[in-house]
């Protein structure tokens, strides 16, 4: 479980690029690569190492407004759980 | 052409020369005869109008990428294109400062090969004194900031050492390793008798590989790949011929895999000559095993045809001297027999003489 005070980082070997082809972005690393949809994205670019999860979440709920912010705190776990679960992510302290 | 053709990795085989001569190694017999061709800029049209196509990947390799001294300005225009740029070495020749400026260029990654866990051993399959050095170049990846790809191809004479190599791994701090079965195309069919391992040599080194799998999630990435040779069926090679790939060779030729330009009957083009795109849409090698239409029986009517392609078409035409033919790795191939055989001569063949990688007399031009 990830700490709602940690900060996630994305993880040296990963690098967001956006595709031409698909209008999506692209979460690439050795060999391999995750397409990402809007709200994954959104999320990928916000894991600097300088904000929360909690912080990322009240920001990407503002901007996903009406959008309930237990709906976008849920989403935000699970894709911040993917990447660690793939080594994509660190979350400091 | 339609997403179902879209590459995503452009494999950029900067020279065919190398330091060492692993006795695996899947560089063509007659390497000798394909010289560096492309300049430096021809280099950077081709990740241009790979990228252009969809590319976003790129492996520089060879042979040995680092014998390019324009490596550096490749590493430059490839990031200017944004490409996810992997650097794919022996590790030999290289010093710590180049390493660095390779990393202010913006390289992605660095893969290190080693053959081994000792000196003896590894130096023995690679023909070359390299060991030491490889794991001096390896720290130094980590103690630059770039990601660490460890790679070792398995064989015979080193699979009953996974557990060493995970832990040479994590002591390197990789972010990645990758224990690849050695695939039999190249010098490591001339060297199969001595490099093809058992089943149950196979079977210990993949549950070894399995239990460091599970402990060590989320901290390294750990692929092991099968040796077909074990395998009910083939594995979807290159993602399928023109589907996900670009290989190009020193001299210029592009290619659906590394070992293509081996495959009798088929001419490729060369990027000098033509631009990638129309390559890859248009000429008649890419286009000679896509879609289903090519193949045989039992391929054709096989369920499993979409998701491996019917296998590998270098091991086809190796084994069976017809491209065309079902990956004979395939249980359902008739011509199965052939690694049948192969694997009962490994539970009587102990490891014997190797041939290691040289320019073969009568090719070298
Ligand atoms: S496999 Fe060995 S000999 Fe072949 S290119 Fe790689 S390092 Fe060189
Ligand atoms: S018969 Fe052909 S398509 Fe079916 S599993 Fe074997 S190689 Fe794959």
């Amino acid at each position: 479980m990830i700490a709602l005070d940690s900060r996630p980082r994305l993880a040296a070997k990963a690098r967001i690029r956006f595709d031409r082809k698909t209008a999506r972005y692209l979460l690439l690393y050795p060999e391999r690569g995750l397409v990402l949809n809007p709200t994954a994205a959104d999320i990928a670019k916000l894991c600097t190492g300088e904000h929360t999860v909690q912080a990322i979440v009240e920001r990407l709920a503002e901007r996903y407004a009406p959008q309930p912010r237990e709906q976008v705190e849920r989403d935000v776990m699970s894709f911040l759980a993917t990447l660690a679960e793939r080594g994509l992510m660190q979350a400091e302290p | 052409m339609s997403d179902a053709y879209r590459p995503y990795t452009l494999v950029a085989e900067l020279t065919y020369r190398c330091p060492l001569r692993c006795v695996y190694c899947s560089n063509p017999l007659d390497y000798a005869r394909h010289t560096d061709g492309l300049a430096t800029a021809d280099w950077l049209r081709v990740f241009r109008e790979a990228e252009e196509l969809g590319v976003v990947q790129l492996h520089l390799t060879g042979g040995e990428p680092l014998l390019r001294d324009d490596l550096e300005a490749l590493i430059e225009g490839a990031r200017a294109l944004d490409l996810y740029t992997n650097l794919i070495t022996s590790g030999i020749p290289l010093g710590r400062e180049r390493l660095a400026r390779f990393r202010s260029l913006g390289l992605d990654n660095v893969q290190v090969s080693v053959q081994d866990v000792a000196a003896s051993s590894s130096d023995r399959i690679a023909g070359s004194r390299a060991f030491e050095r490889k794991l001096e170049v390896a720290r130094w990846v980590k103690e630059l900031g770039f990601p660490l790809t460890l790679n070792v191809v398995l064989h015979r004479e080193n699979l009953d050492h996974v557990e060493q190599i995970v832990a040479l791994a994590e002591t390197l701090s990789a972010d990645r390793l990758e224990l690849a079965n050695t695939q039999y195309v190249g010098w490591a069919l001339t060297n199969r008798r001595a490099l093809l391992p058992t089943a149950a040599e196979l079977d210990r080194a993949r549950r070894a590989s399995a239990a460091a799998h599970a402990r060590l999630r989320g901290k390294m990435e750990i692929l092991f790949v099968m040796p077909d040779y074990y395998s009910e069926f083939p594995k979807a090679c290159m993602d399928g011929w023109g589907r996900r790939f670009i290989v190009v060779s020193p001299d210029g030729l592009a290619l659906p895999c590394h070992a293509a330009h081996t495959l009798p009957g088929l001419s490729f083009e060369n990027v000098k000559d033509r631009h990638l795109e129309a390559i890859w849409g248009q000429s008649g090698a890419f286009n000679a095993f896509r879609g289903e239409a090519w193949m045989p029986e039992p391929c054709r009517s096989c369920e499993r045809r979409a998701l491996d392609f019917g296998g590998c078409r270098c091991q086809a035409y190796l084994l069976t001297k017809n491209a065309a033919a079902t990956d004979p790795a395939c249980s359902l191939s008739p011509d199965h027999g052939l690694i049948e055989a192969a694997r009962q001569e490994a539970l009587s063949a102990h490891s014997g003489d190797f041939e290691y990688r040289a320019p073969r007399p009568g090719v070298r031009k």
